[in-house]
C-alpha cells in the first residue's frame, strides 16, 4: 500500500478512537469541572461499562444487534446506579476533599477491577458488532461499524451539550460548577447535583466502552489506558471545559492512533504522558482553557 | 526521652521477634522492615510536609535498578551498590521536584503520577538493558554483601533491621529538628512560612530529596536483599502501597510507616489465603480509613492519648 492511502487509514483508526476518547474524557471533564474532583475510577467505570455489555449481550437471545443494543442501554444505567451510590456512599462523606476523593477513588477502581476479575474472569472477550457492513474503498476496506462510531459519538456529544446548555438540569449543574453556595441559597439540592453529575460523567464512560467493545474486546484490566488518556485530554483542554476536551480528544486521538502505526506504542505513550506533564507544569490552565 | 525508650523498645522486640518467628515469617519481616523504609520516606513527604505524591514508584524504582543494574551488568560490590541506589533515588527526586513543584495539590498528584508512568513505560521500552516486565533475577554470587550472604535468611534480616535502625534514627532526629518543624509549617500553612523568610519551593525540593533518598536505598534493598529487580515495582501500584501504609499506620508518626507496612502486608497475606481479591481488600482498606480513620492507628493513639508520640 502506497503512503497516501496509508496515512488516511491512520487517520481514520485515529479517528475512531479520537471518538471514544472524546466521550470518555468528556465524563471526566464534566465530573471535574462541576464537583472538582479528580476521579481516579474512571477508567474503571469504562471497564465496567465494557464487561457489562459483554454479560447483558449474552443473556439476550436473538440477532446480534438486539444484544448490543439493551447493553447500549443496560450497562450505562447500572454504571451510573454503582457512581451515584459511590458519590452518595463515600464522596459526599468526605466532603469532596480534594486529596480524600483521590485516595478513595483509587480504592474504588481497585475494588472495581477486582470485582470485574471475580465475577467476569481474566478472559478478554469479544461482543458482535450490531452489523457487519465493510465499506470498500479503493485501497483498502473499512468497517462501517467504525464510521457508525464516530457518527454516534458526535450525536452523544451534541446531546450532552444540548443537555448542559438548553435544559433546567444542565443549567442547575452549570449554576453548580459557577457557585455551590449560591446555587444552594437559590435552593438547588447540591447534593442531588453532585450524585447526578457524577452518574452522568460514568455513564458517558459506559456508553463509551460499550461503542468501543465490538471492536477490541470487553478485558478487567482495560481501564488503564482510556484513565490515562482521559486525563491528558482533560488537562490539555483545560481542566473543566467541555469544548476544549473535545478538541484535545481530536487531537492525541489522531495523532496515537498515527504515532502507533508507524511507531512503537510504547514509545508514544511515552512520548504523550512526558509532554503532558510538561503542560501542567507550565501552562496549567491547559493549551485552550483560560484560568479557572 | 520517652519517644527514644519507644523506639528501643520497638528495635528490641523485632530482634526477639527475629529469633522466635519460623522462618517464613522472620523473612516476612525483613521484607516489612524495607517497605517501611520506604513508607517512612513518603511519610516525610506526604505526613510531615503535605506532599501528596503519587510517583514514589518512581523513586523506589531509581533505587531498585540503580543497585540492581550495577551488580548485575557491572559486577559492582553490593554495598557500593547500595549507596548509589539510595543516590539514585535522591536525584531522582531533584528531577521530579524541580519541575513538579512549581505545581501544588491536584496538579501535582497528577504530574508525579505521569513522571512515574514515564519511568515505568521507559523500563518497558528498554527491557534488553532492564529486563523489562519479566524483570532480571540476581544471581548469589552478586548478592554478597560485605561478606554477608544475603541469599541466606538470618543475615538478610540483620542487613534489613540495620538500613531499618538507621532509617529510623534520620528520621527521628529530622523530625525533631527545626527542619522538621518547617516542615510541618509548610504543611500547615505554606503562605505564612513564606512571610517568615522561608522559600517554600527551596524547603519542598529539599523535603522531597530527603523522602526519595529514603525510597531509593529502600528500593536498592530490596533488589540485594530479594535478589530480584522487575517493571511492576516501578507501577502505579508502587506509589499506592506506601500511601496506604502511612495513613493505616498514621500520616506523620515515626512508627506509623511500620506498624501500616506490616498490618497491611499480614492483611494482604492473609486475604489471599481466603480468596485471590487481594486487590479488593487494598481498595476497601483505602476506602474505610479515608472514611473513618482518617489519621490512621498511631494519628488516633496521639490524639485521644499519648500527645508527645513522635
Amino acid at each position: 500500500m502506497a503512503f497516501g492511502p496509508y496515512l488516511l487509514l491512520a487517520l481514520m483508526e485515529g479517528l475512531v478512537k479520537a471518538a471514544v476518547l472524546a466521550l470518555t474524557a468528556v465524563g471526566l471533564s464534566l465530573v471535574f469541572g462541576v464537583m472538582r474532583v479528580v476521579n481516579v475510577a474512571h477508567g474503571a467505570f469504562f471497564m465496567l461499562g465494557a464487561v457489562l455489555a459483554y454479560t447483558v449481550a449474552q443473556y439476550i437471545p436473538g440477532p446480534a444487534a438486539l444484544g448490543w443494543l439493551a447493553a447500549l442501554v443496560i450497562a450505562p444505567m447500572i454504571v451510573a446506579a454503582i457512581a451515584a451510590a459511590a458519590d452518595t456512599l463515600v464522596l459526599k462523606r468526605l466532603n469532596y476533599d480534594p486529596e480524600a476523593t483521590i485516595v478513595a477513588t483509587i480504592g474504588l477502581l481497585y475494588i472495581l477491577e477486582q470485582a470485574a476479575l471475580s465475577f467476569f474472569g481474566p478472559d478478554a472477550r469479544p461482543v458482535e458488532a450490531p452489523f457487519t457492513l465493510r465499506l470498500q474503498l479503493p485501497w483498502f476496506g473499512f468497517s462501517g461499524y467504525k464510521l457508525f462510531v464516530i457518527l454516534a459519538a458526535i450525536a452523544i456529544l451534541l446531546a450532552v451539550w444540548w443537555f448542559m446548555t438548553r435544559t433546567r438540569a444542565g443549567l442547575v449543574m452549570r449554576a453548580t460548577q459557577v457557585d455551590r453556595q449560591t446555587a444552594r441559597a437559590f435552593g438547588i439540592d447540591v447534593d442531588r447535583v453532585y450524585a447526578g453529575v457524577f452518574a452522568l460523567g460514568a455513564a458517558l464512560a459506559a456508553i463509551a466502552a460499550v461503542l468501543l467493545v465490538p471492536i477490541s474486546q470487553s478485558h478487567y484490566l482495560m481501564g488503564g489506558d482510556p484513565l490515562l488518556l482521559s486525563f491528558i485530554v482533560v488537562i490539555i483542554g483545560g481542566l473543566g471545559s467541555l469544548r476544549g476536551t473535545v478538541v484535545a480528544a481530536l487531537i492525541i486521538g489522531i495523532s496515537d492512533g498515527v504515532i502507533s502505526m508507524f511507531y512503537s506504542p510504547t514509545l508514544a505513550k511515552i512520548i504523550a504522558t512526558a509532554a503532558v506533564a510538561m503542560v501542567l507544569v507550565f501552562r496549567p490552565q491547559g493549551l485552550f482553557g483560560a484560568r479557572a | 526521652m520517652k519517644s527514644v525508650a519507644l523506639h528501643l523498645g520497638v528495635l528490641v522486640l523485632l530482634v526477639v521477634a527475629q529469633f522466635l518467628l519460623p522462618s517464613y515469617h522472620a523473612n516476612n519481616l525483613s521484607r516489612i522492615l524495607v517497605l517501611a523504609v520506604f513508607a517512612m520516606g513518603y511519610n516525610i513527604a506526604f505526613g510531615y510536609s503535605g506532599l501528596l505524591s503519587l510517583g514514589h514508584a518512581l523513586l523506589f524504582a531509581a533505587g531498585m535498578y540503580g543497585a540492581g543494574m550495577l551488580v548485575h551488568h557491572a559486577g559492582t560490590a553490593a554495598l557500593l551498590a547500595l549507596l548509589i541506589g539510595t543516590l539514585a533515588g535522591g536525584i531522582m527526586a531533584t528531577l521530579v521536584g524541580l519541575l513538579a513543584l512549581r505545581t501544588a495539590g491536584v496538579s501535582f498528584m497528577i504530574v508525579t503520577l505521569m513522571f512515574a508512568q514515564v519511568g515505568f513505560l521507559t523500563i518497558l521500552y528498554f527491557n534488553g538493558v532492564t529486563g523489562g516486565d519479566e524483570g532480571i533475577a540476581l544471581t548469589a554470587p552478586e548478592r554478597q554483601f560485605i561478606g554477608l550472604d544475603l541469599t541466606q535468611d538470618a543475615p538478610r534480616f540483620w542487613v534489613a533491621l540495620v538500613l531499618f535502625v538507621i532509617a529510623l534514627a534520620a528520621n527521628l532526629a529530622l523530625v525533631r529538628s527545626r527542619f522538621g518543624r518547617v516542615m510541618l509549617a509548610m504543611r500547615e500553612n505554606e503562605e505564612r512560612s513564606r512571610m517568615l523568610g522561608f522559600n517554600p519551593y527551596v524547603v519542598k525540593l529539599q523535603i522531597l530529596v530527603i523522602s526519595g533518598l529514603f525510597s531509593g536505598a529502600a528500593g536498592a534493598a530490596y533488589a540485594l536483599l530479594f535478589g530480584y529487580i522487575g517493571g511492576s515495582f516501578a507501577s502505579v501500584q508502587y506509589s499506592i502501597l506506601p500511601m496506604l501504609y502511612v495513613l493505616l499506620g498514621g500520616a506523620a508518626t515515626v512508627l506509623g510507616p511500620l506498624l501500616g507496612a506490616g498490618l497491611m502486608f499480614y492483611l494482604i497475606d492473609f486475604a489471599s489465603g481466603l480468596t485471590s481479591a487481594y486487590l479488593m481488600v487494598v481498595g476497601a482498606a483505602l476506602v474505610a480509613l479515608v472514611l473513618f480513620a482518617p489519621k490512621g492507628i498511631l494519628g488516633t493513639i496521639r490524639e485521644r492519648w499519648l500527645p508527645w508520640l513522635p
